[in-house]
């Protein structure tokens, strides 16, 4: 046998047995990202849709910017979250470099480009379409805007997929910000790197493995959650959870 | 320009267009426009594809504002309107209505309400749990009447609203929009059925690239001599 061939046995017996070193790291990456998708999402949904309706002066600025910023290199990010934690740094008195806090923090600066400016770009497009009719009803920009980002939120699942698929899989802030710290802040990529430079392949090959099942399986679930709900609005169900009327409640608090 | 009804001559005005001119880029969509609409009237707007019906109407309406002259509204009148292809929300039917109500300011749960009694109006309160995207093309421009109606509008400008609609549909849809202009609505519409503009309009104004070539009563629209490029037109869509 190869050396290939001795490292996919031994990757697959690491999985299939939930060696605990595997799942620690594999759950620690779960949770950076996870968290860092939750952050960006926040700023990056309503950021996006406002800037989909606004029309101000220097908006294509702001958008060339933006666009630019999808290219970010996630070790430029990583540096500039490092200089600002460091303990020189304006944010030094925080004590978050090398913490989970730090890459959760970097992950997001990384992802938040990526939700923004997909967004913006749907509900452009969905006010290109409809905005004049909610105009027309007497919504604001403000409100254009989110009415539109609840209309859109089945296409919007994309994103979140294009997010988690950002921050989970890069390696160059977490490692800058995070250090790869044993049983800390090692997360499945620096892993991955770290176990490559040792030569422990099967690890690697392991945890590389399963950060393409966990992408996989949130496509999975996205998928099989949107097609579920779209089936159920084509039979003309609708009423069963009243969330538009939740949402509207306390988006308006009137 | 045939101008049996001028300006001077339309009571309670509404809308006055002093040269009105809307611009897109190198396009001049509506060109030099001076009308007066009066309260109550049932006025069509008729032409070509491209003539600038539907700019004149968005323009009424507040959404496109002018590239030259000015338009005075001297008594403020609410407004609603209708668009061909009316937006439906991935929610209920009635919350589709709701949403109107809502963002004029009133509270959710009596919007909701006041939509359901909207729904009644166009035969559509069965269907108020139903997702507002599953309803026929009829349907949905029944759903965007009561939308209309639920803000008790004085003014209902409508974009071609029966323009993709069948048969049937479009004598649901006209029958309420008669009712509505009975019940002293003012009606401002585009069209490209001359029928449906003589069995609901009450005047008459023919556009051609962004020009009023002619403004008349429909009787006279009808029936009298128009400008060539109006002839022409009529003479078209009714053959």
């Amino acid at each position: 046998m190869n050396t290939f061939q001795d490292s996919v046995v031994t990757a697959f017996s690491l999985i299939t047995s939930f060696d605990p070193l595997l799942v620690s790291i594999v759950l620690r990456s779960l949770a950076v990202s996870a968290s860092a998708c939750a952050l960006a999402c926040s700023v990056g949904l309503l950021l996006g849709a406002w800037l989909g309706v606004a029309r101000f002066a220097g908006r294509g600025v702001v958008l060339a910017c933006l666009n630019t910023a999808l290219a970010l290199p996630s070790v430029v990010v990583g540096l500039v979250i490092y200089l600002l934690l460091s303990r020189t740094g304006p944010l030094g008195f925080l004590g978050w470099l090398f913490s989970f806090k730090a890459m959760v923090l970097a992950q997001a600066v990384l992802v938040l480009p990526v939700v923004t400016a997909l967004v913006r770009q749907s509900i452009e497009d969905a006010d290109r379409l409809h905005g004049e009719q909610l105009q027309s009803l007497g919504a604001g920009i403000g409100w254009r805007g989110m009415i539109l980002l609840w209309d859109e939120r089945y296409s919007l699942m994309t994103v979140l997929i294009a997010a988690f698929g950002r921050a989970i899989s890069e390696v160059g802030a977490v490692m800058v910000v995070g250090g790869n710290i044993d049983g800390f802040t090692r997360v499945m990529t620096t892993a991955i790197a770290l176990e490559t430079s040792k030569g422990d392949l099967p690890l690697a090959l392991a945890l590389g493995v399963l950060l393409l099942l966990v992408v996989l399986l949130l496509n999975v679930l996205i998928s099989l959650i949107r097609r579920w709900r779209e089936a159920r609005e084509e039979r003309g169900v609708w009423q069963a959870d009243g969330t538009t009327d939740a949402v509207i409640v306390k988006a308006g608090a009137r | 320009m045939s101008n049996t009804r001028t300006s001077e001559s339309v009571p309670d005005v509404l809308f006055k267009l002093n040269a009105v001119g809307v611009q897109f880029g190198l396009v001049h969509a509506l060109v030099d426009c001076t009308l007066s609409i009066g309260h109550g009237e049932r006025l069509a707007l008729v032409g070509a594809n491209g003539s600038g019906k539907s700019t004149l109407l968005r323009h009424l309406h507040g959404l496109l504002p002018a590239s030259s002259g000015q338009m005075l509204q001297p008594v403020p009148a609410r407004q609603a309107m209708l668009f061909q292809r009316p937006y439906m929300l991935r929610t209920s039917v009635q919350n589709n209505v709701a949403i109107g109500l809502w963002l004029g300011g009133m509270r959710w749960r009596a919007a909701r309400e006041q939509a359901l009694a909207a729904l009644e109006r166009v035969g559509l309160a069965a269907l108020a749990e139903r997702s507002g995207k599953t309803l026929s093309g009829g349907q949905q421009q029944r759903l965007a009447l009561a939308r209309a109606w639920a803000l008790k509008p004085q003014v209902l400008l409508l974009d071609e609203p029966t323009a993709s609609l069948d048969p049937a549909a479009k004598r649901e849809v006209e029958s309420l929009m008669g009712e509505f202009a009975d019940s002293g609505m003012t009606l401002i519409f585009s069209s490209h059925n001359l029928g449906q503009v003589k069995r609901l309009a009450s005047r008459v104004i023919y556009l051609e690239h962004g020009h009023v070539l002619a403004d008349a009563p429909v009787k006279s629209f009808f029936g009298e001599a128009l400008p060539p490029a109006a002839a022409q037109f009529l003479k078209g869509e009714l053959g």
